[in-house]
């Protein structure tokens, strides 16, 4: 079954000094549970297709659909994680985690054990009265996921949400938070400019291509393993091969 | 951590750390007593009249004297309306910079009306402000409001225009109402600017009302200090202004007091 459902998606930005043309063409659909990585030449417009799927952005043209209910303004079933946690300095772990439910108002007793209990699985419920300064960066990005899934959302969007760690926090909690989404059986959309990333998490990988954006390829990854985790992936044999072609379709159009 | 036994190095570390602070203390209090034992004997021998620049000794009795007759009512007075100017400026300050940060196209509007006002010298609405609200203590805390209101509205507004914008974003990819992020966002994130505010306004409230005890008041420490001047007790009005800066101190502590406390509530 389809979850979500991009047609013919065009986004033009206007300018002093002119019409800009970001997105052209944009339509594909993602099935439930499926996890896309979405990587393409920096400017792109990869986040600003996110932030369409996500309803903060109205596109030009085209519509975006989600269990087949179309896509006007920021809906429940939708998640968006950012770069930044962007926790808050001020509120513990536990209230940061309950913030996108207070928004909703939909902070119900079910709700919050809800949270709790993802805190609870994923190691972080001792944390909970804690601060976000007292927890290193690697936890406070599980938290902001946690505090986007405790929404329950149906799709996550996450937009470069690991760029900001250093390269061995991000190596493991890629993998958590992998392991997080597929037992959560979320569906996800995740933009990177790091190939690899992409590859060692994505189920397929759409490629766009430089301004104005259309997509160039969606490329299926199978790495024909009973359970692949981000880490193992890029161990196998395969991960290169997926490396070089994608790196020939992001700098090979000359 | 070794609890039990500290290193030498440690130990002449915290010892040195110790001493200048010591240090430090001895010098602040020495200054002091230095400046009022010489201002005190070159008094006494008369090589400063001590009728026009007054004396310590002087200032103490004459201190003692107004305790017995009614120093506090008059410190009540100057106190009572330095706090009703200084929350009414804080609380409309605050109230008109959520305006201004709710609407970019009222902010644009007012903008050349809040420089001309905060470059304007307040005390000189002075009369108008007497001609308007009358010659009575409405007026004095009209002029401390006055004083502090346009500094409050630039101040907490360029805090919260200067709020995160990726906490802003992320609020709002929750689909938060403009109301939402002010109050779970955006307020929290200023409650240091807040209290920034406050401590500059609390000295400014001061200034609008000695200011308006000198032009309109029967009571309070301005106008001990005018009615020193003219009545030539100059001990009056030394004993005055060194009251009103305990005051003054007193009152800013009072606030610094506060800000501990809402911090360690909002943890910051």
């Amino acid at each position: 079954m389809d979850i979500l459902k991009v047609v013919n998606i065009e986004q033009k930005y206007q300018a002093e000094n002119g019409e800009i043309t970001a997105l052209k063409e944009i339509s594909f659909t993602v099935k439930k549970g499926e996890f896309i990585s979405i990587v393409g030449p920096s400017g792109c417009g990869k986040s600003t297709l996110l932030s369409i799927i996500s309803g903060i952005l109205k596109p030009t043209n085209g519509e975006v659909y989600v269990s087949g209910e179309r896509v006007d303004g920021i809906t429940s079933h939708i998640g968006y994680m950012l770069q930044k946690d962007n926790l808050l300095d001020w509120r513990t772990i536990y209230k940061n985690v309950l913030l996108g439910l207070e928004i909703r108002n939909t902070k119900t007793q079910e709700n919050m054990e809800r949270a709790e209990n993802l805190l609870k699985t994923y190691g972080l419920y001792e944390f909970r009265d804690k601060y976000p300064s007292q927890l290193s960066g690697g936890m406070r990005q599980r938290v902001a996921l946690i505090r986007t899934l405790a929404i329950s959302p149906d799709i996550l969007l996450l937009d470069e949400a690991f760029s900001a760690l250093d390269y061995q926090t991000r190596l493991s909690v890629t993998d958590d938070v992998f392991r997080i989404l597929k037992q959560e059986q979320v569906t996800t959309l995740m933009v990177t400019h790091d190939i690899p990333e992409s590859i060692s998490m994505g189920d397929k990988i759409m490629i766009l291509s430089e301004r104005p954006a259309v997509i160039k390829e969606i490329l299926e990854i199978d790495f024909e393993m009973e359970t692949r985790t981000p880490l193992t992936c890029r161990k196998s044999p395969k991960f290169s091969q997926y490396f070089n072609h994608i790196w020939r379709e992001l700098s090979g159009n000359e | 951590m070794n609890n039990t036994k500290i290193s030498a190095e440690r130990a002449a570390y915290l010892e040195s750390r110790g001493r200048t602070k010591k240090l430090i203390l001895a010098w602040q209090v020495g200054i002091l007593v230095f400046f009022v034992l010489s201002w005190e004997l070159l008094a006494q021998f008369r090589l400063i009249d001590s009728f026009i620049l007054s004396q310590p000794s002087r200032i103490g009795t004459t201190i003692i004297n107004m305790v017995q007759y009614d120093l506090m009512n008059h410190v009540w007075v100057t106190v009572y309306e330095t706090l009703v100017g200084f929350t009414l400026g804080v609380i409309t300050g605050t109230c008109l910079a959520v305006i201004l940060w709710w609407s970019s196209f009222v902010a644009k509007v007012s903008e050349p009306y809040l420089v001309v006002l905060n470059s304007l010298p307040k005390i000189a609405l002075g009369p108008v402000i007497i001609i308007i609200v009358g010659a009575g203590t409405e007026a004095i805390i009209f002029m401390a409001l006055a004083i502090s209101l346009i500094v409050t509205v630039l101040e907490m507004l360029n805090g919260f225009r200067h709020t995160d914008s990726e906490y802003i974003r992320m609020a709002s990819t929750f689909g938060a109402t403009k109301g939402q992020i002010f109050m779970k966002v955006v307020f929290p994130y200023n409650i240091a600017t807040l209290f920034n505010s406050l401590k500059i306004n609390i000295g400014l409230s001061l200034v609008g009302v000695i200011a308006g005890e000198f032009l309109v008041s029967k009571a309070g420490l301005g106008y001990l200090i005018v009615y020193g001047g003219q009545v030539f007790k100059m001990d009056l009005v030394m004993s005055s202004v060194i009251i009103l800066a305990v005051v003054a101190a007193l009152m800013y502590e009072g606030v610094v007091l506060m800000q501990r406390v809402a911090m360690r509530w909002y943890n910051h």
